[in-house]
Protein backbone atom coordinates (compact mmCIF):
# COMPACT_ATOMS: atom_id res chain seq x y z
CA UNK A 1 0.00 0.00 0.00
CA UNK A 2 2.84 2.29 0.62
CA UNK A 3 4.51 4.60 -2.05
CA UNK A 4 6.29 7.98 -2.55
CA UNK A 5 2.99 10.15 -2.43
CA UNK A 6 1.34 7.63 0.25
CA UNK A 7 -0.77 9.44 3.32
CA UNK A 8 -0.31 12.98 2.03
CA UNK A 9 -3.78 13.86 1.01
CA UNK A 10 -5.49 16.65 2.67
CA UNK A 11 -8.67 15.28 3.66
CA UNK A 12 -10.86 18.61 3.47
CA UNK A 13 -9.39 18.85 0.08
CA UNK A 14 -10.35 15.58 -0.97
CA UNK A 15 -13.90 15.67 0.49
CA UNK A 16 -14.24 18.95 -1.15
CA UNK A 17 -13.13 18.07 -4.23
CA UNK A 18 -15.95 14.59 -4.13
CA UNK A 19 -18.75 16.57 -2.95
CA UNK A 20 -18.15 20.01 -5.31
CA UNK A 21 -21.20 20.28 -7.25
CA UNK A 22 -23.47 17.69 -5.59
CA UNK A 23 -26.50 17.89 -7.28
CA UNK A 24 -29.36 15.63 -5.92
CA UNK A 25 -26.39 13.08 -4.79
CA UNK A 26 -27.50 11.56 -1.64
CA UNK A 27 -24.67 11.74 0.87
CA UNK A 28 -24.16 9.03 3.69
CA UNK A 29 -21.10 10.02 6.13
CA UNK A 30 -19.55 7.58 8.71
CA UNK A 31 -18.54 9.02 12.35
CA UNK A 32 -15.37 11.00 13.31
CA UNK A 33 -13.62 13.10 10.41
CA UNK A 34 -15.66 12.05 7.85
CA UNK A 35 -18.23 13.62 9.19
CA UNK A 36 -17.10 16.70 9.77
CA UNK A 37 -15.39 16.49 6.67
CA UNK A 38 -18.71 16.30 4.48
CA UNK A 39 -20.22 19.05 6.51
CA UNK A 40 -17.14 21.04 5.66
CA UNK A 41 -17.75 20.25 2.52
CA UNK A 42 -20.92 22.76 2.71
CA UNK A 43 -23.81 21.10 4.80
CA UNK A 44 -27.26 20.69 2.81
CA UNK A 45 -30.07 18.35 3.88
CA UNK A 46 -29.25 15.49 1.59
CA UNK A 47 -26.43 14.91 3.59
CA UNK A 48 -26.98 12.48 6.49
CA UNK A 49 -24.47 12.84 9.31
CA UNK A 50 -23.20 9.72 11.67
CA UNK A 51 -22.07 10.31 14.74
CA UNK A 52 -22.40 6.99 16.02
CA UNK A 53 -23.38 3.38 15.15
CA UNK A 54 -19.89 2.63 13.84
CA UNK A 55 -19.39 0.50 11.68
CA UNK A 56 -23.13 0.61 10.02
CA UNK A 57 -22.48 3.65 7.35
CA UNK A 58 -21.92 1.29 4.80
CA UNK A 59 -24.97 -0.50 5.20
CA UNK A 60 -27.35 2.62 5.66
CA UNK A 61 -26.01 3.71 2.49
CA UNK A 62 -27.31 -0.30 1.08
CA UNK A 63 -30.62 0.29 2.23
CA UNK A 64 -30.57 3.99 0.72
CA UNK A 65 -29.68 2.82 -2.28
CA UNK A 66 -32.27 0.05 -2.46
CA UNK A 67 -35.19 2.27 -1.42
CA UNK A 68 -34.00 5.17 -4.09
CA UNK A 69 -32.97 3.21 -7.09
CA UNK A 70 -32.90 6.27 -9.25
CA UNK A 71 -30.62 8.75 -7.25
CA UNK A 72 -26.84 7.77 -6.48
CA UNK A 73 -25.34 7.20 -3.06
CA UNK A 74 -22.43 8.26 -1.89
CA UNK A 75 -21.39 6.78 1.10
CA UNK A 76 -17.75 8.74 2.74
CA UNK A 77 -15.85 7.10 5.62
CA UNK A 78 -12.81 6.42 7.50
CA UNK A 79 -11.16 3.43 7.66
CA UNK A 80 -12.10 2.23 11.14
CA UNK A 81 -15.90 2.40 10.31
CA UNK A 82 -15.09 0.25 7.19
CA UNK A 83 -13.25 -2.09 9.16
CA UNK A 84 -15.95 -2.73 11.97
CA UNK A 85 -18.32 -3.17 8.95
CA UNK A 86 -15.99 -5.51 7.15
CA UNK A 87 -18.66 -8.24 6.65
CA UNK A 88 -21.04 -5.46 5.27
CA UNK A 89 -18.37 -5.43 2.26
CA UNK A 90 -20.33 -9.01 1.70
CA UNK A 91 -23.11 -7.98 2.14
CA UNK A 92 -23.33 -5.10 -0.15
CA UNK A 93 -20.99 -6.96 -2.84
CA UNK A 94 -24.42 -9.88 -3.08
CA UNK A 95 -26.52 -6.94 -2.80
CA UNK A 96 -25.46 -5.60 -6.46
CA UNK A 97 -26.79 -2.16 -5.57
CA UNK A 98 -26.04 0.18 -9.05
CA UNK A 99 -25.82 3.49 -7.40
CA UNK A 100 -24.52 2.92 -4.35
CA UNK A 101 -20.34 3.81 -4.10
CA UNK A 102 -18.32 3.46 -1.10
CA UNK A 103 -15.18 6.05 -0.69
CA UNK A 104 -12.77 4.79 2.19
CA UNK A 105 -11.02 8.06 3.35
CA UNK A 106 -8.16 5.87 4.58
CA UNK A 107 -5.57 7.30 7.03
CA UNK A 108 -3.91 4.13 8.37
CA UNK A 109 -5.28 5.37 11.72
CA UNK A 110 -8.11 6.08 14.72
CA UNK A 111 -7.72 9.38 14.34
CA UNK A 112 -10.03 10.13 16.62
CA UNK A 113 -8.66 8.40 19.46
CA UNK A 114 -5.72 9.25 19.41
CA UNK A 115 -3.98 8.25 16.23
CA UNK A 116 -2.97 4.46 17.11
CA UNK A 117 -2.59 2.79 13.75
CA UNK A 118 -5.31 0.91 12.16
CA UNK A 119 -5.39 -2.13 10.59
CA UNK A 120 -5.05 -0.38 6.84
CA UNK A 121 -1.55 0.80 8.57
CA UNK A 122 -1.14 -2.77 9.70
CA UNK A 123 -1.60 -4.37 6.68
CA UNK A 124 -4.85 -4.84 5.45
CA UNK A 125 -5.46 -3.20 2.22
CA UNK A 126 -9.49 -2.75 1.85
CA UNK A 127 -9.65 -2.18 -1.90
CA UNK A 128 -8.29 -6.11 -1.80
CA UNK A 129 -10.85 -7.03 1.27
CA UNK A 130 -13.60 -5.92 -0.89
CA UNK A 131 -12.82 -7.32 -4.33
CA UNK A 132 -12.68 -10.29 -2.42
CA UNK A 133 -15.77 -9.90 -1.23
CA UNK A 134 -16.84 -9.63 -4.94
CA UNK A 135 -17.12 -5.68 -6.05
CA UNK A 136 -16.20 -6.34 -9.48
CA UNK A 137 -14.95 -2.30 -9.49
CA UNK A 138 -12.16 -0.64 -6.95
CA UNK A 139 -9.58 1.77 -6.68
CA UNK A 140 -7.44 2.94 -4.55
CA UNK A 141 -5.86 6.33 -4.98
CA UNK A 142 -2.57 7.75 -3.58
CA UNK A 143 -2.69 11.47 -5.04
CA UNK A 144 -4.88 14.24 -5.89
CA UNK A 145 -4.84 13.50 -9.86
CA UNK A 146 -5.64 9.94 -8.65
CA UNK A 147 -8.62 10.96 -6.28
CA UNK A 148 -10.04 13.41 -8.62
CA UNK A 149 -10.04 10.57 -11.43
CA UNK A 150 -12.66 8.58 -9.30
CA UNK A 151 -14.59 11.59 -8.73
CA UNK A 152 -17.47 11.09 -11.48
CA UNK A 153 -16.57 6.97 -11.26
CA UNK A 154 -18.01 7.62 -7.67
CA UNK A 155 -21.16 9.20 -9.08
CA UNK A 156 -21.82 6.76 -11.88
CA UNK A 157 -20.33 3.26 -11.30
CA UNK A 158 -21.04 0.81 -8.11
CA UNK A 159 -17.00 1.04 -7.04
CA UNK A 160 -15.64 0.86 -3.71
CA UNK A 161 -12.84 3.56 -3.47
CA UNK A 162 -9.63 3.27 -0.89
CA UNK A 163 -8.50 7.50 -1.11
CA UNK A 164 -5.15 7.51 0.88
CA UNK A 165 -5.18 10.53 3.44
CA UNK A 166 -2.89 12.09 5.53
CA UNK A 167 -3.52 11.09 8.87
CA UNK A 168 -2.76 14.90 10.25
CA UNK A 169 -5.26 16.57 12.11
CA UNK A 170 -7.22 19.06 10.87
CA UNK A 171 -9.79 21.81 12.51
CA UNK A 172 -12.79 20.36 13.29
CA UNK A 173 -16.05 21.20 11.66
CA UNK A 174 -19.59 20.04 13.44
CA UNK A 175 -22.24 20.10 11.45
CA UNK A 176 -25.72 18.83 12.92
CA UNK A 177 -25.73 15.86 15.42
CA UNK A 178 -29.12 15.98 16.26
CA UNK A 179 -29.74 12.54 14.55
CA UNK A 180 -34.11 13.56 14.56
CA UNK A 181 -33.47 16.56 12.98
CA UNK A 182 -30.75 14.70 10.30
CA UNK A 183 -32.99 12.28 9.40
CA UNK A 184 -36.01 14.21 8.94
CA UNK A 185 -34.71 16.82 7.10
CA UNK A 186 -32.87 14.05 4.79
CA UNK A 187 -36.65 12.84 4.51
CA UNK A 188 -37.98 16.20 3.64
CA UNK A 189 -35.73 17.13 0.94
CA UNK A 190 -35.56 13.46 -0.50
CA UNK A 191 -39.92 14.21 -0.68
CA UNK A 192 -40.73 11.19 1.13
CA UNK A 193 -41.58 12.86 4.89
CA UNK A 194 -45.32 11.63 3.94
CA UNK A 195 -45.28 8.78 1.89
CA UNK A 196 -44.57 6.60 4.34
CA UNK B 1 -40.05 -28.37 10.37
CA UNK B 2 -42.86 -26.28 12.37
CA UNK B 3 -46.26 -25.52 10.69
CA UNK B 4 -45.92 -22.61 8.15
CA UNK B 5 -49.45 -21.45 8.39
CA UNK B 6 -48.72 -18.73 11.07
CA UNK B 7 -45.69 -18.02 9.06
CA UNK B 8 -47.70 -17.32 6.26
CA UNK B 9 -50.16 -15.45 8.35
CA UNK B 10 -46.74 -13.16 9.69
CA UNK B 11 -45.60 -12.63 6.11
CA UNK B 12 -49.42 -11.53 5.11
CA UNK B 13 -49.17 -9.22 7.95
CA UNK B 14 -46.04 -7.32 6.98
CA UNK B 15 -47.47 -7.44 3.18
CA UNK B 16 -50.28 -4.95 4.79
CA UNK B 17 -47.85 -2.67 6.67
CA UNK B 18 -45.92 -2.33 3.01
CA UNK B 19 -42.70 -3.77 4.36
CA UNK B 20 -40.50 -3.19 1.11
CA UNK B 21 -36.94 -4.60 2.71
CA UNK B 22 -36.49 -7.32 4.55
CA UNK B 23 -33.11 -7.70 6.24
CA UNK B 24 -32.27 -11.68 7.46
CA UNK B 25 -29.43 -13.86 9.01
CA UNK B 26 -30.45 -17.00 8.15
CA UNK B 27 -32.75 -18.83 10.84
CA UNK B 28 -34.52 -21.83 10.79
CA UNK B 29 -37.15 -20.57 12.19
CA UNK B 30 -38.16 -17.91 9.90
CA UNK B 31 -37.19 -20.37 6.96
CA UNK B 32 -40.93 -19.89 5.65
CA UNK B 33 -40.62 -15.81 6.11
CA UNK B 34 -37.40 -15.86 4.28
CA UNK B 35 -38.54 -17.87 1.10
CA UNK B 36 -41.62 -15.85 0.79
CA UNK B 37 -39.45 -12.67 0.65
CA UNK B 38 -37.64 -14.27 -2.23
CA UNK B 39 -40.65 -14.82 -4.08
CA UNK B 40 -41.89 -11.69 -4.03
CA UNK B 41 -41.12 -9.42 -6.65
CA UNK B 42 -42.23 -5.89 -4.10
CA UNK B 43 -39.75 -7.07 -1.48
CA UNK B 44 -36.08 -6.77 -1.48
CA UNK B 45 -34.19 -9.31 0.46
CA UNK B 46 -30.65 -8.85 1.85
CA UNK B 47 -28.80 -11.66 3.72
CA UNK B 48 -26.59 -9.99 6.35
CA UNK B 49 -23.06 -11.44 7.53
CA UNK B 50 -24.57 -10.52 11.00
CA UNK B 51 -27.29 -8.90 12.48
CA UNK B 52 -26.86 -4.87 13.39
CA UNK B 53 -26.30 -4.79 9.58
CA UNK B 54 -29.57 -5.12 9.40
CA UNK B 55 -29.96 -2.06 12.08
CA UNK B 56 -28.45 0.32 9.09
CA UNK B 57 -30.27 -1.41 6.13
CA UNK B 58 -32.86 -0.44 7.71
CA UNK B 59 -32.29 3.10 9.08
CA UNK B 60 -31.29 3.26 5.12
CA UNK B 61 -34.54 2.08 4.12
CA UNK B 62 -36.02 4.29 6.09
CA UNK B 63 -34.35 7.78 4.90
CA UNK B 64 -34.68 6.71 1.49
CA UNK B 65 -38.71 6.24 2.16
CA UNK B 66 -39.38 2.60 2.53
CA UNK B 67 -40.33 0.28 5.22
CA UNK B 68 -37.88 -2.91 6.40
CA UNK B 69 -38.20 -5.06 8.74
CA UNK B 70 -34.95 -7.50 10.38
CA UNK B 71 -35.16 -11.42 10.93
CA UNK B 72 -32.69 -12.47 13.24
CA UNK B 73 -32.56 -15.44 15.92
CA UNK B 74 -32.38 -14.28 19.59
CA UNK B 75 -28.10 -15.26 19.83
CA UNK B 76 -28.37 -12.09 16.82
CA UNK B 77 -29.71 -9.63 19.36
CA UNK B 78 -26.41 -9.42 21.73
CA UNK B 79 -24.85 -8.35 18.59
CA UNK B 80 -26.96 -5.52 18.15
CA UNK B 81 -27.01 -3.30 20.90
CA UNK B 82 -24.98 -0.38 19.79
CA UNK B 83 -26.36 -0.16 15.96
CA UNK B 84 -29.59 -0.08 17.87
CA UNK B 85 -28.94 3.82 18.91
CA UNK B 86 -29.14 4.23 15.48
CA UNK B 87 -33.18 4.10 15.38
CA UNK B 88 -33.38 5.51 18.92
CA UNK B 89 -31.58 8.73 18.38
CA UNK B 90 -32.88 9.48 14.95
CA UNK B 91 -36.10 8.93 15.85
CA UNK B 92 -36.56 6.57 13.08
CA UNK B 93 -38.92 2.92 13.20
CA UNK B 94 -37.11 -0.13 13.26
CA UNK B 95 -39.12 -3.21 13.51
CA UNK B 96 -37.50 -6.98 14.08
CA UNK B 97 -38.83 -10.22 14.30
CA UNK B 98 -36.69 -12.60 16.73
CA UNK B 99 -36.53 -16.40 17.20
CA UNK B 100 -36.10 -17.46 20.20
CA UNK B 101 -34.02 -20.40 21.49
CA UNK B 102 -32.75 -21.47 25.11
CA UNK B 103 -35.81 -20.75 26.48
CA UNK B 104 -38.55 -24.03 25.28
CA UNK B 105 -36.39 -27.45 25.76
CA UNK B 106 -33.21 -26.37 24.23
CA UNK B 107 -30.72 -28.39 23.40
CA UNK B 108 -28.04 -25.90 23.33
CA UNK B 109 -26.97 -24.69 26.15
CA UNK B 110 -24.62 -22.24 24.42
CA UNK B 111 -27.79 -20.78 23.83
CA UNK B 112 -29.10 -20.55 26.53
CA UNK B 113 -27.63 -17.27 27.77
CA UNK B 114 -28.52 -14.72 25.57
CA UNK B 115 -32.06 -16.30 24.71
CA UNK B 116 -32.67 -15.71 28.53
CA UNK B 117 -30.94 -12.14 28.32
CA UNK B 118 -32.94 -10.71 25.00
CA UNK B 119 -35.77 -9.11 26.54
CA UNK B 120 -33.98 -7.58 28.90
CA UNK B 121 -31.29 -6.07 26.87
CA UNK B 122 -33.75 -5.02 23.65
CA UNK B 123 -35.68 -2.82 26.67
CA UNK B 124 -32.68 -1.58 28.25
CA UNK B 125 -31.44 -0.57 24.65
CA UNK B 126 -34.63 1.45 23.98
CA UNK B 127 -36.85 -1.29 22.23
CA UNK B 128 -40.72 -2.12 22.91
CA UNK B 129 -40.52 -5.94 23.18
CA UNK B 130 -44.17 -7.48 22.64
CA UNK B 131 -43.92 -11.38 22.37
CA UNK B 132 -46.00 -13.66 20.34
CA UNK B 133 -46.55 -17.30 22.28
CA UNK B 134 -49.45 -18.94 20.41
CA UNK B 135 -49.73 -19.65 16.34
CA UNK B 136 -52.92 -17.91 16.83
CA UNK B 137 -51.81 -14.61 18.19
CA UNK B 138 -48.37 -14.35 15.57
CA UNK B 139 -49.93 -12.37 12.76
CA UNK B 140 -52.22 -10.07 14.73
CA UNK B 141 -48.67 -9.43 17.16
CA UNK B 142 -46.65 -8.38 14.38
CA UNK B 143 -49.51 -6.17 12.01
CA UNK B 144 -49.79 -4.54 15.98
CA UNK B 145 -45.80 -4.16 16.37
CA UNK B 146 -45.86 -3.15 12.71
CA UNK B 147 -48.29 0.02 13.52
CA UNK B 148 -46.54 0.68 16.40
CA UNK B 149 -43.18 1.21 14.97
CA UNK B 150 -43.72 2.51 11.50
CA UNK B 151 -46.68 5.02 12.67
CA UNK B 152 -44.63 6.18 15.63
CA UNK B 153 -41.32 5.90 14.77
CA UNK B 154 -40.14 3.68 17.63
CA UNK B 155 -38.03 0.32 17.82
CA UNK B 156 -40.30 -2.46 18.28
CA UNK B 157 -39.23 -6.52 18.60
CA UNK B 158 -41.89 -9.31 18.27
CA UNK B 159 -39.87 -12.54 20.27
CA UNK B 160 -41.39 -15.55 18.69
CA UNK B 161 -41.76 -18.17 21.38
CA UNK B 162 -39.25 -21.28 21.44
CA UNK B 163 -42.09 -23.34 21.61
CA UNK B 164 -44.15 -21.62 19.27
CA UNK B 165 -41.60 -21.89 16.63
CA UNK B 166 -40.61 -25.91 17.82
CA UNK B 167 -37.52 -27.07 19.60
CA UNK B 168 -34.96 -27.68 17.46
CA UNK B 169 -34.22 -31.49 17.36
CA UNK B 170 -30.61 -32.55 17.23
Amino acid sequence: MSGRNDLTLDRRAVVAMLLADPGDLLVVAGLGAATYDAGAAGDRALNFYLWGAMGGTAMIGLGLALAQPNRRVLVITGDGDMLMGLGSLATIAAAHAPNLAIAVLDNAAFGETGAQSSHTGLGTDLAAVAAACGWAATATARDMQEATALRPRLRSEPLFAVIRISPAEVPRHLPPRDGAYLADRFRRALGVAEAS
Amino acid sequence: MPNPIWQADVFAALKRAHVAQLGYVPDAGHAHLINAAHADPDIRTTVLTTEEEGIALAAGAWLGGQRAVLLMQSSGVGNCINMLSLPVNCRMPFLTLVTMRGEWGEFNPWQVAMGTATPTVLTAAGVHVRRADRPEDAAETVGAAAALAFASCVPVAVLFSQRLIGTKVF
